[in-house]
């Protein structure tokens, strides 16, 4: 096929008419899903952080209220956090009111510089350990993402959370403080949709990550979020559950199975580069990034199984 | 630094690069202060001697360790200052050197962060435990693996003077030398170590260790299981 330069023309015009309607900003392309009422799901790409997806790997959601939009969560850098907005102001037709971030992950909440602090909402203990890691986990950022990270500062969120709801001209949202994936996980559940927004407690056939994470406390949330009335899920990382149980469900079979897995590798005298290539169970096969997730959670979690286990053999004279 | 480092650890000894020395890591190096690696080539006879080099780290020799009576296998957890390849080079008794490795993507500061133990203040209330245990293998081998309570200072800290385990020798019960390591601070804090000796059900082995100040360090680790390990290579 010859292209003529007009042809060519023409061709790059209608890119970019398709491109304004799933609207791109930047280079992150930011596509909300309507899941429920007044509320859309931007999926984050079920993948590690890499240079190719810029970081945008976590669930981002938008909710519509009458007195302004509502964001979950805002992604990794600066530049996702202005693109985020832009769509979803163009979504709602009114201006982003509310960030909330649900844990101390960079993925998560990095992006909260392109907001005014006063209207970023945090839990207590989760802006206590972004002032003490955030700089570390944004230098990590830089490190692996480079430009997609340009201009993006540690801002801390400037409102605490304490109350268990918060109204917006008549929607109301419970949120929940939990705990086990970090030291303080938010959750959130928007009763109009029946929606649950699970934070990083949930995940959903994408390998769970510990590197922040105490297993029996993440054991007990997720026991409550299951208890608690709600719809679907929309997990901190892959495919939203419309029935509302799965995610939970296979979240806590992974977190049991790596416990146990990992105990008894430690009892079998298994080294910590064997135990990151321990067999996974089938039933996992539709997990994204399992081997690089268990890999990770050797690296979190073996030491304190070693010495706890390991018998002391010391002889002292 | 290759080149220099070969000239120093090789001398005129024939290097040739053979993909039978295993070199086994995890894909992302999740910490850079405690990295895990496998040197196995016990598909090579006659191995006599083990290193496990660190290209660009400051310290770039972690471990030099001589299976007398053991398979050439070693594990442990090292640190990475920066994206570095990490080798393994085993030498056959002729004096040739069979060569292995591969690149690591880390972030840096693993040999010039301070320990945790220094951090937290506690290195000196724990200074030489020792936790482990041995497991009967097959082929009259037994799995032996060792923590040791240890700083592993660096000298590259502020204030911090280098100090860390350097020797460390495995003997059986008749106090027969079945292997024996140099050991420098490139191997991560509180070393662990994982070596597979000639031992059988029933044995008992003892751990010898030294330190840069003289301080000696002594285990014994009985064989506390008596069926073959399940898992494991």
């Amino acid at each position: 096929m010859i292209l003529s330069r007009r042809s060519l023309l023409g061709g790059v015009a209608a890119l970019g008419a398709l491109a304004s309607k799933p609207a791109r900003a930047a280079d992150y392309a930011i596509m909300p899903e309507p899941i429920g009422e007044g509320l859309w799901l931007v999926r984050g790409a079920d993948a590690p952080i890499a240079a190719d997806n810029g970081g945008a790997i976590a669930n981002i959601a938008i909710i519509a209220t009458p007195a302004g939009t509502l964001l979950w969560d805002c992604g990794p850098s600066i530049r996702y956090a202005r693109a985020l907005r832009q769509v979803a102001e163009q979504l709602t037709g009114k201006p982003v009111v509310r960030v909330y971030v649900s844990h101390l992950h960079p993925d998560h909440g990095l992006g909260l510089a392109a907001f005014d602090p006063a209207i970023v909402a945090a839990l207590p203990g989760t802006i206590d350990a972004l002032r003490a890691q955030g700089q570390g986990y944004a230098d990590g950022m830089y490190r692996l993402l480079g430009d997609w990270m340009r201009g993006t500062d540690l801002v801390l969120p400037g409102r605490t959370i304490v109350a268990a709801e918060e109204a917006f001209g008549g929607r109301t949202l419970r949120l929940l403080a939990l705990s086990g994936h970090s030291a303080a996980d938010l959750a959130l559940i928007d009763p109009q949709s029946g929606l649950l927004l699970g934070g990083d407690l949930v995940f959903h056939d994408r390998a769970p990550s510990t590197p922040t994470a105490d297993l029996g406390t993440w054991r007990a949330s997720l026991d409550r979020l299951k208890a608690l009335p709600h719809g679907g899920v929309v997990p901190g990382h892959g495919p939203f559950d419309p029935g509302g149980r799965a995610a939970i469900d296979q979240t806590r079979d992974w977190i049991d199975w790596l416990d146990a897995t990992l105990t008894q590798a430690v009892r079998d005298g298994i080294d910590m580069v064997e135990a990151g290539e321990i067999a996974i169970p089938g039933r996992f096969a539709t997990m994204a990034a399992a081997r690089y997730e268990v890999q990770r959670s050797v690296a979190h979690l073996y030491p304190a199984l070693e010495a706890a286990l390991l018998p002391r053999v010391d002889v002292r004279d | 630094m290759w080149a220099a480092h070969a000239r120093t650890l090789f001398g005129d000894d024939p290097v040739r690069f053979d993909p039978r020395v295993k070199v086994v890591f995890p894909m992302i190096a999740e910490n850079q202060r405690a990295f895990p690696v496998v040197i196995d080539a016990r598909a090579i006879a006659g191995v006599v001697r083990m290193l496990l080099l660190v290209d660009l780290n400051p310290i770039p020799v972690a471990i030099d360790y001589r299976p007398v009576h053991a398979a050439p296998y070693v594990a442990t957890r090292i640190k990475l200052d920066q994206r570095t390849p990490v080798r393994g080079a085993v030498q056959l008794a002729s004096g040739a050197w069979l060569v292995s490795g591969g690149w690591v993507d880390a972030a840096g500061g693993g040999c010039s962060a301070p320990p945790v133990s220094r951090v937290k203040g506690d290195w000196a209330q724990h200074l030489g435990e020792m936790r482990g245990e041995a497991w009967p293998m097959a082929g009259g081998l037994a799995r032996l693996r060792l923590h040791v309570r240890h700083p592993m200072d660096t000298g590259l800290v502020d204030n911090i003077a280098t100090y860390h385990l350097e020797a460390l020798r495995v003997k059986d019960a008749g106090g027969r030398m079945l292997g024996e390591m140099d050991i420098w601070a490139a191997v991560a804090e509180d070393p662990a170590i994982t070596l597979m000796v000639e031992g059988g059900a029933g044995d008992a082995f003892t751990v010898e260790a030294r330190d840069t100040n003289g301080r000696d360090y002594r285990a014994l680790l009985p064989m506390a299981r008596q069926s073959p390990m399940p898992g494991g290579r």
